[in-house]
């Protein structure tokens, strides 16, 4: 028997050969894919025929030109927003089926959130258009009830109604991987925390958040990172206002047929996204590290300090450095922090 | 259960979540064509319209062949997975599996155009096979979801006894895992079809001329006069995907009984 066929009979060879056939064809329609619009990006389009000289002309006009940089921002702030609400209002109704829930009750709970979110997305956008509309039941309600004396609009045809209907769609997502983490917490800690004289608020805020924010994390790059990318919504409810980076992919593929700009911008939003999660969790594991060691204060100072900092480089840095040059430093000085506070600090006591 | 700020809460945010579903009927039954308040009358009539309309017989056609294939290609797949995942340990499992769930939570958009990237530069015609193509890529994630729940529930002795006894490694599965695991295999083709069937984006840029039910839904919302016809419809899918999730639903419990377990949670 030689090496080879040992390999392969080997448990790990077994397992390879079991997964095989689900990995090839992720590699084959997806890394494959992937790789190809980074290719794309890459190259540029003429006329009708795409030229395949290597260039970052693509990357330079995207971060340079205004219109990609506000649709780029606003989609970023639109999927913060999103998961911000979603998380926030999940973590109740988690913590409800977790805690209050009869166990034999809490698949039911589980099967009722997670109903909505397998009919057609389409239709529930839709019909959130129908909701908030000018004539429609919402403001129907709060002038019936003579809340309001004209219906509100700043809540269809902009950036709110897209936080709204997404934050409606991405429910589910956010309330599983909470409950989960929830759900694993040994409910002994709990009474033994109560016993040794917490309050029930310090119990809650000491020893269940910490050990529900592997969940709450899991929660927020569910939902922020497919929203970032969301096409249906902001075209059926956002207006003008409320377009977002993937109409603006469709658009130069579609509308434009410049598929190394779609290609570009789809590239350049993953890539900022993943940046931007990675320095979100990296300076979550740093302040709370230094809450720990230093103090509160000193820990909200820092923060503090950075995200000034980074506020003032942003507005600053375009004049001195150019925008592309301001954007590309940045991103590169805090995925550089990212990886060194990963290396250095400890993971602390909220698993983060 | 306490009778709590906290229920009312989880019960107001639970009708929040139905809102949307709940309006759906009342305007597919509304006898007038525009979409709002106030209702003016019963009527069957948006239905009677869906039977008429032709383009809709096909892309529901299309729909149901793509759903289909998808369902038992993903789920297919999806078995591969879920059992190299829960019986062997192999190098790079992690990093692997995490690959293969990676659709979970990349935008569609950007699966949707690398994919049509790849077909316009190799100078393919886009059509179903392309969209049962992407539909199975973002199934199979699902799948194994649900498929793992089945495979780690199983006693894995049962297996061994029955290679003791002197069945094939195939027999085996054929004749004692296969079994165990089909309630999971029946949810998780419900749970891909479903899927499958109200996906928009993926096949919204590579269906070319042959629209799916999404896509053709999607047309219509552009003509206000449609809209009633594409409430009698939405309906309609609504209360399909329903069904088909509490069949899938009581599949898996089955499942869970059968392995003699109780039951800890949903899909996912």
């Amino acid at each position: 028997m030689n090496a080879v066929t040992r390999a392969l009979r080997s448990e790990g060879g077994k397992g390879l050969i079991m997964v095989s056939p689900p990995l090839v064809y992720a590699l084959l329609l997806l890394a494959a894919p992937l790789a190809t619009i980074v290719l794309f990006s890459f190259w540029t389009q003429n006329f009708l025929d795409i030229d395949r000289t290597f260039t970052i002309a693509n990357y330079a006009e995207a971060l340079s030109d205004p219109l990609y940089r506000e649709l780029m921002l606003r989609s970023l702030r639109i999927s913060a927003s999103v998961t911000a609400v979603t998380v926030i209002l999940a973590f109740p109704v988690a913590y409800f089926i977790s805690f209050h829930v009869a166990p034999e009750r809490k698949s039911l709970w589980l099967f009722l959130i997670t109903i909505p979110f397998w009919t057609s997305y389409l239709i529930r956008v839709f019909l959130w258009r129908v909701i908030l509309a000018f004539d429609g039941p919402v403001n129907g309600s709060l002038m019936g009830l003579g809340i309001i004396d004209e219906p509100l609009t700043f809540i269809l045809y902009n950036a709110n109604a897209v936080i709204i209907t997404l934050a409606h769609a991405f429910a589910p997502f956010a309330i599983l991987p909470i409950f989960v983490s929830l759900e694993k917490i040994d409910r002994s800690l709990l009474e033994a925390a109560r016993d040794l004289g917490e309050s029930r608020t310090m119990t809650f805020l000491r020893v269940t958040l910490p050990l529900a924010m592997p969940g709450v994390l899991a929660a927020v790059l569910i939902v922020s990172i497919p929203t970032v990318g969301d096409y249906v919504t902001p075209r059926l409810v956002g207006g003008s206002g409320g377009t977002m980076i993937a109409n603006m992919i469709y658009a130069q593929i579609f509308d434009l047929n410049d598929r190394p700009m779609g290609a570009t911008l789809a590239v350049l939003a993953m890539a900022i996204v993943a940046m931007t999660l990675l320095w979100l969790i990296a300076r979550i594991r740093f302040w709370l590290w230094l809450a720990e060691g230093r103090g509160v204060w000193i820990a909200l100072a820092a923060g503090l300090a950075e995200i000034l900092a980074i506020r003032a480089i942003f507005t600053l840095g375009p004049g001195i450095l150019g925008t592309p040059g301001t954007v590309l430093g940045l991103l590169a000085i805090a995925t550089l922090g990212s990886v060194l506070i990963f290396l250095r600090v400890p993971k602390g006591r909220a698993g983060i | 259960m306490k009778a709590g700020p906290l229920t009312l809460f989880a019960l107001l945010y639970l009708l929040v979540l139905y809102a949307p579903i709940m309006l759906l009927p009342i305007f597919a039954f509304n006898d007038g064509t525009v979409i709002a308040f106030p209702l003016r009358g019963f009527t069957t009539e948006w239905f009677g319209l869906l039977l008429e309309t032709p383009a809709l017989h096909q892309a529901t056609r299309n729909s149901l062949v793509i759903a289909v294939s998808v369902a038992v290609l993903a789920t297919c797949l999806g078995l591969f997975a879920a059992r190299a995942a829960t019986r062997y340990r192999f190098p790079a499992k992690t990093g692997i599996l995490a690959f293969i769930m990676l659709p979970l939570v990349l935008p569609e958009v950007i699966v949707a155009i690398s994919l049509l990237v790849v077909l316009m530069q190799l100078g393919l015609d886009s059509g179903n096979w392309s969209i049962i193509a992407g539909h199975t890529l973002l199934c199979i994630p699902f799948s194994i979801a649900i498929l793992q729940g089945s495979f780690s529930n199983m006693d894995q002795s049962l297996e061994e006894a029955a290679i003791d006894l002197g069945e094939t490694p195939l027999s085996t599965f054929r004749l004692v895992t296969l079994p165990l695991v089909a309630p999971g295999i029946v949810a998780s083709l419900l749970i891909c079809f479903t899927i499958s069937l109200d996906e928009f984006i993926i096949a919204f840029f590579l269906s070319g001329n042959a629209p799916t039910l999404p896509v053709y839904l999607w047309g219509q919302l552009r003509f206000p006069a449609r809209l009633p016809m594409v409430m009698a419809l939405g309906t309609i899918l609504v209360v399909l995907s329903i069904a088909l999730l509490v069949i899938a639903e009581t599949f898996r419990r089955r499942g869970l009984r059968r392995a003699g377990l109780k039951d800890s949670g949903g899909f996912l």
